[in-house]
């Protein structure tokens, strides 16, 4: 089944299903599927829109009765648009269908948006104190497309404040609770935005991704987190954490829906330099539906491994739901082999050097002056610094502070200009790997969700988790977190998700293979206790 | 003392951005200038004396600054003409209503992200070519970091290591009356950057706004090496820079609106010492009368310290020319050097030249002060009349368009730099708002030439041209002003007029010859001026000295 001639350590062959494996079978043929794959709510809105089965009222009311129902358990919004204003949003498509006028590719649904992605028509605080009550003047350029396609913003979801968390906890106003298991933390930065979509609070919904803020959450709630390529996506609007890293990134509970998200969203964008003038492909043409799909659908395709990551520090329960996928996917008709990046642990020091860098100086400008809190003083510092102290919370105020410090003149070389030469090593290696393979596979997360306050004073072992996911921002490449398992816990157990790593640009090959993975996947439902009673489909 | 900002921006509304200001209690944007004020009283006591002892020994003191050298370099921030800001799509009209040409990008508003205007880069260019500068092909910007309010994103978008030119120089031709000569002052970099906003202060000192309007307008921070010696070599450094700019038509190089500003180093150091004195830096320089005189004062200001063996007293610091008081005073001491934390921009590409963009404006350029001063010697004119001509664009091209057709160079640069500019003066106008265009001053100075008309009805039919415009051609007509050419009627005339005065001409042959210009006022007179004036004086002498 390997190609290769280097011979290969052989991988793991999926053997009997074990109690963390509870969903994969051995033959991609669905003969045997005791639940349908996940359907495409975006598809399936459109269809029965415009053959006027329901109307798009009736589906927002749908949504926001649930969000109703399940959001004082999660907490994932911080702010949810008034129903009036929902309704009269899913009116007009209504009227708009029924004049037979033409309705954009995402008409009617419901779009969840973190809240450090700025919206004319709510207030953006990206979690912060500092920005209680502040109401952008614009849509960010994300936002501005999605409305442009039909979607209705349902609200800002949670997040650990400007981004910088792996738990939500870091919220400077709640803290939101994994939908699979109300006592363990939904992952973050973009954790409202996931545990929103796993709740089927909103249809699909934005997130951040910095160092693995859309991936170890979807991993966590068992949803499709894509992290698009740096500069696919316009960061016009996203509150920046860390420039050079930084990505809007789509949630969805398929890989059609986060593709269909991808589509609207991408592009260049006048007011973002950093990005991309690459033509946007169709993702959609990529989806094909399962009854064409061949007995080896992925024949030819080059999987590669990453050795690095399914070692030590890693839970076994991980690793094994991870090397199933692998298999399922060698099943599938992937050759797969094993490879080495030797630099991939250095990418977490490099990423917080660099990460706490930029954003030492992004967050220069929440001075009092102009908007945000403002503590008044006797002098000018005293502003600045009273202001600063009382808005930004504690993790903020510790990542400014390394990143002044690795900033300052006479370390500057020690640490920021290291860690980009660092980054260059990362980026080639990932490069030479991805001439050799089409995508390279790791988990999305060293672990399962955890408890609410297990990280919570110990940043360290917080940091070490973005371990699976900070390299590849590092790199600037795309990423698909699909679920592939479950871990015993919680009532029905937590999902773990792996990691689809693609060269620059070829998030159209993730899509594809995520799409047909998802749907060969047996006997897995992806639906949390939360919802699990009235969503029977 | 309460600090109190009124609230700019609590709602998702453009229409609030006018009423973006901060304010402040009594001195409280000012702390470092607060801070400041108790040096000044110390300072006060040492410029009184300075001043005192500086009359009292002015000759000796003369002597004794023969002894030292200044060390002087100069930081330039050339505000850049492009229709709009470096980063965002706002025009910037100075002297506009506070915060009306504002946007998310030079709020910077949460998410917000600059995109570079290219104008920039050509005309960064531009000026790097035009000072003989290595460009660099690739280059970067980055975030040079600090609080202030009129600093809105908390870091100033420049150029730290790499700058778009470097390692250049700028040729100077020193006005006559300064002894003259021809200086070649070194320039270590430009680089790019953008402009901060403005605080306003208001009148009781209570609080302070801020103006937005001049955030993220692009600037070229020119840095010269410190090749000058003199107030004077400092004052013409920067009206070269400023005559380059506007040559270029990069920036208007206004100083008085802060398009142009100037930043001054200067140290003193005893003749035939290497290493340099201590730096001071001085501020608020708003002429270039300004730039010299505040240099003189500071020169003698460090003189007299350092003869006094009290050398230890030039700190590092930066010091503010008080155009009233006509002295530098402490503004703030340096406690080390700044850390501005600099780091490559990620939210810009890097600036990518190439070779053939570069060439491109190097063959667009204009012909530049320097070439143009060497270009009117090579005509034959005085240094003198070069440096008039040459200094401001618009007289040189005026010139240039007159003697382009074929007029006589000598003559166009007399009648510029005689009548044309004692008119401009005293109507308070430039060339350009004089209604003489070049083609007319080229007939002008052809039809005397040629003998239609005289010179002092050139004169006449000048001020005609320069006030209300027309034709030298039409003037002539319609005035009946060709000159008279032909010596039988100049005869003609002259026979009358002889006839009509017979007492005066008796007068003058009984050897009164000073009357010979009341005779030729008299045919003046009856030709009312348009008698060949050499014609006439030779057929008059002739008639008058005739034997009857
Ligand atoms: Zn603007």
């Amino acid at each position: 089944m390997l190609s290769s001639a280097q011979t290969p350590r052989l991988l793991r062959s999926p053997t009997t299903t074990t109690t963390t494996l509870k969903c994969l079978h051995s033959s991609p043929v669905p003969a045997s599927a005791t639940a349908p794959p996940p359907p495409s709510q975006i598809l399936t809105t459109r269809k029965s829109l415009v053959s006027r089965q329901t109307s798009a009222v009736d589906i927002a009311k749908s949504f926001l009765d649930r969000l109703r129902r399940t959001e004082p358990h999660l907490n994932s919004f911080l702010h949810v648009s008034p129903d009036e204003a929902i309704l009269k949003q899913a009116e007009e498509l209504d009227n708009k269908i029924k004049n037979n006028d033409a309705v954009g590719p995402l008409a009617g649904v419901l779009v969840g948006v973190k809240d450090n992605i700025c919206t004319y028509d709510m207030p953006s605080t990206a979690g912060s104190r500092l920005l209680e009550n502040y109401w952008p003047p614009f849509d960010a350029t994300a936002v501005r497309k999605l409305r442009e396609s039909g979607a209705i913003v349902v609200g800002k979801t949670n997040l650990d404040e400007f981004g910088m968390g792996s738990t939500t906890e870091g919220s400077g106003y709640q803290v939101t609770a994994n939908p699979w298991d109300l006592s363990r933390v939904p992952g973050g930065s973009s954790g409202g935005s996931a545990a929103a979509v796993s709740a089927r609070q909103c249809m699909v919904a934005l997130g951040s991704d910095t160092g693995g803020s859309v991936r170890q959450p979807a991993s966590f709630c068992g949803v499709v987190g894509l992290k698009p390529t740096y500069g696919r996506v316009s960061r016009y609007g996203l509150v920046a954490y860390a420039s050079s890293l930084d990505v809007i990134g789509c949630f969805g509970s398929s890989v059609a829906d986060a593709g269909i998200l991808l589509n609207s969203i991408s592009g260049h964008d006048k007011f973002d330099a950093t990005s991309s003038k690459r033509e946007v492909p169709d993702y959609q043409s990529q989806f094909v539906a399962i009854d064409y799909l061949e007995s080896k659908p992925l024949k030819g395709l080059r999987v590669g491994v990453i050795r690095e990551t399914l070692e030590n520090g890693v839970d076994s329960e991980v690793i094994s739901s991870v090397r199933s996928a692998v298999s399922h996917l060698e099943e599938l008709g992937c050759s797969v082999m094993e490879v080495s990046l030797p630099s991939f642990s250095l990418g977490l020091p490099a990423y917080y050097i660099l990460a706490l860098s930029e954003s030492s100086s992004n967050l220069s400008r929440y001075d009092g002056v102009r908007y945000g809190k403002q503590v008044p003083g006797d002098e000018l510092n005293s502003l600045y610094g009273d202001s600063r102290a009382q808005g930004f919370g504690s993790e903020v105020k510790m990542r400014i502070l390394m990143g002044t410090y690795a900033l300052s003149a006479g370390y500057y070389d020690a640490y920021y200009k290291r860690a980009q030469q660092v980054r260059t090593i990362i980026r080639n290696s990932f490069k030479e790997a991805l001439d050799k393979n089409d995508i390279l596979i790791s988990p999305a997360a060293p672990s399962v969700a955890y408890k609410i306050g297990e990280k919570k004073n110990d940043p360290l072992a917080m940091y070490a988790g973005d371990i699976m996911t900070v390299n590849v921002n590092l790199a600037g490449l795309p990423a698909l977190v699909l679920p592939c398992g479950f871990v015993e816990g919680g009532a029905g157990g937590l999902p773990v998700g792996f990691q689809m790593i693609g060269a620059a640009f070829d998030e159209e090959k993730l899509l594809k293979i995520g799409h047909i993975f998802e749907q060969t996947l047996q006997g897995c439902s992806f639906i949390p206790p939360v919802i699990a009673d009235e969503w029977t489909s | 003392m309460a600090l109190t900002l009124f609230r700019g921006l609590q709602s998702n509304s453009f229409r609030l951005y006018s009423s973006v200001y901060v304010s402040r209690k009594h001195g409280v944007l000012y702390c470092s200038m607060r801070s400041a004020e108790g040096q000044t009283a110390t300072q006060e006591k040492q410029q009184t004396q300075l001043k005192a002892s500086l009359k009292k020994e002015s000759t000796k003191f003369e002597e004794l600054l023969k002894n030292y050298e200044a060390v002087i370099g100069i930081e330039t921030h050339v505000q850049l003409s492009t229709h709009t800001k470096a980063f965002c799509s706002c025009p910037y009209n100075y002297g506009a209503q506070p915060n009306t040409s504002i946007c998310p990008i030079c709020m910077g508003l949460p998410g917000a992200l600059p995109v570079l205007n290219s104008k920039v880069i050509e005309y960064a260019v531009k000026v790097g070519l035009a000072l003989n500068c290595k460009l660099s092909l690739s280059s970067k910007f980055d975030r040079k970091q600090y609080f202030y309010p009129d600093l809105p994103k908390g870091y100033q978008i420049s150029q730290f290591d790499i700058p778009i030119a470097s390692g250049g120089y700028l040729d100077v031709d020193l006005p006559l009356e300064f002894g003259g000569g021809h200086r070649k002052f070194g320039i270590t970099r430009v680089h790019m950057e953008e402009d901060a906003g403005k605080l306003l202060h208001t009148g009781n000192g209570s609080f302070s706004q801020v103006d937005l309007n001049r955030a993220g307008v692009p600037l070229l921070e020119i840095v010269s090496e410190p090749d000058m010696r003199t107030g004077i070599e400092a004052a013409e450094y920067a009206a070269e820079l400023q005559r380059l700019v506007r040559y270029l038509g990069v920036s208007n190089g206004n100083m008085q609106e802060g398009s142009l500003r100037c930043d001054v180093n200067i140290s003193i150091r005893p003749i035939g010492q290497l290493e340099f004195g201590t730096k001071v830096e001085i501020k608020n320089l708003n002429s270039f009368s300004s730039v010299s005189r505040a240099i003189d004062f500071e020169i003698s200001r460090q003189v007299l310290l350092h003869s006094q063996g009290q050398a230890n007293q030039i700190v590092q610091e930066t010091r503010l020319w008080e155009e009233g008081a006509q002295k530098t005073v402490t503004m703030r001491k340096k406690e080390g050097l700044a850390d501005y934390r600099y780091f490559p921009e990620p939210d810009l590409p890097g600036v990518a030249l190439s070779e053939e963009y570069i060439n491109g404006i190097h063959d667009s350029l204009p012909e530049l002060p320097e070439m143009k001063r060497r270009r009117y010697e090579k005509l034959g004119l005085s240094m003198q009349d070069v440096l008039f001509l040459a200094n401001d664009i618009n007289v040189a091209a005026f010139f240039d368009a007159t003697i382009g057709p074929g007029a006589d160079v000598k003559l166009a640069a007399n009648w510029i730099m005689g009548d044309i500019a004692a008119y401009m003066k005293n109507e308070k106008l430039s060339i350009n708002d004089i209604k003489l265009t070049p083609k007319e001053l080229g007939e002008l100075i052809a039809s005397i030439k040629g003998g239609t008309i005289s010179g002092k009805i050139g004169k006449e039919i000048l001020f005609e041209l320069m006030a209300k415009g027309g034709t030298v051609e039409g003037l002539i007509k319609e005035k009946d002003l060709v000159q008279i050419v032909d010596p039988a009627e100049i005869e003609k005339i002259v026979d009358k007029v002889l006839a009509a005065n017979p007492k005066q001409l008796e007068q003058y042959r009984g050897g009164k010859t000073k009357l010979q210009g009341f005779f030729a006022g008299q045919i003046m007179r009856e030709t009312k001026g348009k008698a060949n004036p050499g014609l006439l004086n030779k057929i008059l002498l002739e008639k008058l000295n005739a034997k009857s």
